[in-house]
């Protein structure tokens, strides 16, 4: 397998700490130089990107890898803790990329890059936000990337720190509440992260080196024994446990009442990356741990997680329709599109699966734009009532031909990205019996969907325009650099999937045959 | 007889350098008559004296002077503990606007070392009267170190309530001495062990002796239900005291409580299991003290407007953690505590470092007072933002790695309920951890707004607590295998 190193360091980890090293300079120029931070920080997210086309090139699609070491990609393994006691401690420093993930770290490099565009907004104290924006970069791609659960355990927490700064310093009128409400209630989710971590470590045995090991992939490889072995009800209680961790960052109702306050509070580019990046890592966790370590637990639990997504897409629907803030309006309809994704997980088809995964991205790609576009009317207008527009469409036709763009993909018109990724959920999800009916309630969300956005669309931007917004000025060249990549994504996804879907299939595959139990595993349910 | 002198002397050698440093420092004192840096510079080379004895006995196992003291590895670590403590808290006594300007001369170095030759003994002591008599001369220095700042009301309050205070509970524990004494026929705690397990004696009087026991133990490290005097004295004392009281006197007092609990209630059978003896069920004693202590020091913690007070609750929540690492009766448990304190030392002197920074500029101990350091002072604000997370135990800093090893033994010995207990306190102990920094970063000051600067020697300072913090966070490796090799107990294996 030919090695991927740049002066020695494989390639995960320059995208992993490129941003730190990105910081660390920020940090060391005086803050008068504001233009040159903010360059620094587009400079460095924009080496993410080009990184991230790199791995495309090599990658390769058809090795699957969620359980073996062979076929994953891009790994780096270094041995990092390494005592006899407590009968012998050994964490790795185990970072690689299978199906699941790589296209999870597109995802953050392209929205980080986007997001560090719209930074330019930011008036005050420019050092300390574009510092912590690059260490949450760090945080976010170090999550996706690591495959031994101390490190993921770690990129998790250390993500929620510049998290709190940035939404509680350069955040809206209630900002200290959503900053604290969104680090408690993440930090309580992942305490459960933390005991299921620590039992799956205890009760793990490393084949090698006969000792407890928190290598992920070793825990794949001997998950039919692992706490219990198959049937015993601490495997499911596991499950659960890592389920509320997980369903608090998704958001899944009932846990997702931080999602309204920590994205209308935040500044413009921290919301589009809460919503395009920090909620897909909920379902990746599941996805990534979940799944594999505990398939026979995810096929009992496949009908509560079911009816939770479609509460999710009608709730998340309905809260939406009720909004008159613009951005509260799109937070609830992440909640609604995150629905679908814990949907079409549920379904445990390949396509499903598909789906979902494909799903994640566009909502990832989707939202950004959503909130972007938000941001560029709230920098005008200093209000995001949706009462108070109206006519804007003639006003700012540029503005508008992009928002019209992402509304649609947000709907799932055909064409548009969202719609193949909604229609592999539904079908997945149809094509399994025992949630088909589900499946069928779930649709309503689609109307719901269509409802108030279109209703939004007809609020803000169709109608006559109020006296005060006459002098309004339409969309400038960088706030339309923001936001154009992602669109022509959005377009590009929507009339030709395969390359995106092509990556991914063979581990989805792989996973779906580990959780059915074509794999060869007992299931009891 | 001459030579067994000579050995139990030469064994004593670490307890002798810190007592000698506390003689010189006094004569010192005497003769300048003023304060000077020449009286702490000795209290340091006297220290680092001590240590280089220290690290000659690793590895020794020894009993001596009649039985009353040992030596063996976790005792080397918690006087470790000490000396770095100690050291560090001397250069605090320097950085301190409080004590530079306070009418004493130099007393407070001797003081402080008769506190660390306290320490000493207490973290060596295996006989019931050592025990108390160690824990008096600890007592009695912490008593008049309160009360420092002479002109201060709230210090004479505060050293006046400590020491009605400490006198109770060693009241109480002489008493629970006298009990077990009584009952056993022996103030040794192997003799005792040898004793109940012979006997099979499950006595009330037995646990009724235990509780009053840890009264007196239970005040020095500040566990509920003897935590009362921890808030006022640390809201009195000045700053580098409390400082010092919570690390030196916490760990001081939680090496008595392994010693005597271990050495006294518990039997090792044949392929190394602990258990408890005849039935005297101390350890739930322990847990109902350690989630009493978790909760009251994280709930009461929420509503404190002065940062020492705040720092003590915290203080008494951390107690409450540790004391999770004796329920498990393993060796496991004792290891975890070890690298807990670890831990704790730098996290929680660093943070009283910043309060003592932040005080010197602002005469203030009141956090609405602190709003906008974050941006006046850059430097310190991220410090504090560093220390605030690690005591709350977030990943990439030491704390969470001491609750991950107090954690992890929990779970393995299926004790999962009190490992999510104590990770929700985690969650609730961010809150106010974090209130801290909200009022530095997120608030704006009315009163001013002009930059604080500090000299170089202050930044150095507190890089020497930042770098483990951070470093120790990620690349644990050596403290664990510090705390690993620490492990060991004279009489166990």
């Amino acid at each position: 397998m030919p090695e991927y190193k740049i002066l020695g360091l494989g390639i995960l980890s320059w995208m992993i700490f490129l941003p730190i090293l990105g910081m660390v300079i920020t940090l060391l120029i005086p803050k008068s130089m504001t233009k040159s931070i903010k360059y620094i920080s587009v400079f460095f997210t924009f080496l993410l990107v080009v990184l991230s086309v790199v791995l495309y090139i090599n990658y390769d699609a058809a090795k699957a890898g969620i359980n073996s070491f062979e076929t994953l990609q891009f790994v780096e393994r270094v041995s990092w803790i390494d005592v006899n006691l407590f009968g012998g401690i050994h964490i790795e420093y185990f970072v690689g990329l299978d199906g699941i993930s790589i296209t999870m770290i597109f995802l953050t490099a392209i929205v980080s890059f986007m997001g560090a565009i719209a930074s330019f907004s930011v008036t005050k104290n420019e050092k300390g936000y574009y510092a912590l924006y690059l260490f949450l970069v760090t945080g976010m791609l170090g999550v996706f990337c690591a495959l031994d659960l101390f490190l993921f355990f770690i990129f998790w927490e250390v993500m929620l720190l510049p998290m709190y700064f940035l939404i509680g310093i350069w955040g809206g009128p209630r900002r200290e509440y959503a900053a604290i409400k969104f680090f408690l209630y993440t930090l309580f989710g992942s305490v459960f992260i933390l005991i299921t971590i620590i039992a799956l470590y205890f009760s793990s045995v490393d084949p090698q080196t006969k000792m407890h090991t928190f290598n992920l992939i070793s825990l794949v490889k001997q998950s039919g024994s692992l706490l219990g072995g198959v049937g015993s009800n601490i495997r499911l209680l596991a499950f659960a446990a890592l389920f509320i961790g997980f369903a608090i960052k998704v958001p899944v109702f009932p846990f997702h009442t931080w999602l309204p306050d920590a994205h209308v509070e935040a500044p413009t580019a921290i919301s589009v990356i809460l919503a395009g990046v920090l909620l897909k890592m909920g379902t990746y966790g599941i996805l990534r741990i979940s799944y594999p370590l505990f398939p026979d637990a995810t096929m009992y639990f496949m009908y509560p997680m079911a009816i939770l997504g479609m509460i999710n897409i009608i709730y998340g629907a309905l809260c939406a329709m009720a909004q008159t803030d613009f951005k509260k309006l799109i937070a609830y309809s992440s909640v609604s599109h995150m629905g679908y994704v814990l949907l079409g997980m549920a379904s445990n088809t390949s396509i499903g699966i598909n789906g979902a995964i494909f799903q994640m991205f566009n909502h990832g790609t989707i939202t950004a734009v959503l909130f972007l576009m938000v941001g560029v009317i709230y920098d005008r207008a200093h209000t995001r009532g949706l009462n108070e527009f109206g006519g804007i469409a003639n006003k700012m036709p540029k503005y508008f031909s992009v928002v019209i763009i992402a509304f649609f993909a947000a709907l799932g018109l055909p064409g548009l990205s969202g719609f193949i990724s909604e229609a592999f959920v539904f079908l997945g999800s149809f094509s399994n019996p025992v949630i088909r009916v589900i499946a069928i309630i779930s649709t309503l969300g689609i109307v719901l969907n269509a409802a108030y956005l279109l209703w939004t669309l007809q609020r803000v931007f169709f109608g006559s325009l109020p006296e005060k917004w006459n002098s309004i000025t339409d969309i400038n060249g960088r706030e339309l650099l923001s936001a154009v990549p992602l669109v022509i994504i959005i377009i590009f996804l929507g009339i030709y999937p395969s390359p995106f879907l092509h990556l991914i299939s063979s581990s989805v595959n792989l996973l779906v045959n580990i959780v059915t139990g074509a794999g060869g595993m007992v299931i009891g349910n | 007889m001459q030579a067994q002198l000579l050995n139990n002397l030469s064994n004593f050698y670490p307890e002798i350098a810190v007592f000698t440093t506390l003689l010189v420092c006094l004569i010192l004192d005497v003769i300048l008559n003023r304060k000077s840096i020449i009286v702490s510079f000795a209290a340091a080379i006297g220290l680092l004296i001590s240590l280089y004895f220290l690290i000659n006995q690793s590895g020794v196992k020894t009993r001596f002077f009649s039985d009353l003291l040992v030596i063996d590895g976790m005792g080397l670590f918690f006087k470790y503990i000490f000396v770095a403590s100690t050291l560090l808290v001397i250069l605090f006594f320097g950085v301190s606007k409080e004590i530079k300007n306070s009418v004493h001369k130099n007393e407070h170095i001797t003081l402080m070392l008769g506190l660390t030759g306290g320490a000493f003994l207490m973290a060596s002591a295996v006989n019931l009267l050592m025990m108390y008599l160690s824990l008096e001369l600890a007592s009695l220095s912490s008593y008049v170190l309160a009360g420092y700042s002479k002109r201060d009301k709230r210090s004479s309050e505060a050293s006046m309530k400590y020491i009605i205070y400490g006198a109770a509970s060693s009241g109480i524990m002489l008493f629970g001495i006298t009990i077990l004494y009584g009952f056993t026929g022996s103030l040794d705690l192997l003799k005792i062990n040898q004793f109940i397990s012979s006997a099979n004696a499950n006595n009330p009087a037995i646990i009724i002796s235990i509780i009053m026991i840890l009264a007196g133990i239970g005040y020095k490290i500040s566990s509920v239900p003897f935590q009362f005097w921890t808030p006022d004295v640390y809201e009195g004392a000045p700053i580098p005291v409390g400082a010092f009281l919570s690390v030196t006197s916490s760990a001081a007092g939680m090496a008595m409580l392994i010693r005597f609990l271990l050495y006294t209630f518990v039997k090792v059978d044949a392929n190394g299991t602990w258990a408890v003896i005849a039935s005297i069920k101390w350890n739930e004693i322990i847990i109902v003290a350690s989630i009493a202590s978790m909760l009251l020091g994280n709930m009461v913690a929420l509503w404190q407007s002065s940062i020492k007070r705040l720092l003590a609750y915290s203080s008494i929540a951390h107690t409450g953690y540790m004391l999770l690492g004796l329920t498990v009766l393993n060796q496991m448990g004792i290891t975890a505590i070890l690298i807990y304190f670890g831990a704790y030392l730098f996290m929680n002197l660093g943070a009283f470092y910043v309060v003592i920074l932040i005080s010197n500029k602002l005469k203030t101990d009141n956090i609405e007072d602190m709003a906008g350091i974050g941006f006046r002072a850059p430097v310190i604000g991220v410090a504090m933002a560093i220390f605030m997370f690690s005591l709350s135990g977030i990943p990439a800093t030491v704390g969470f790695i001491g609750k991950f090893y107090i954690f992890s033994t929990l779970i393995k010995a299926d004790m999962a309920w009190l490992a999510l207990v104590a990770m929700i306190n985690s969650v609730i102990s961010l809150f106010f951890y974090v209130k801290v920094l909200k009022v530095m970063f997120f608030a704006k000051n009315r009163k001013s707004e002009y930059k604080i600067t500090y000299s170089f020697s202050n930044y150095l300072i507190l890089a020497l607590f930042v770098i483990p913090v951070l470093f120790f966070g990620l690349y644990f490796t050596p403290l664990l295998k510090l705390a690993e090799s620490s492990a060991t107990m004279f009489g166990f294996k």
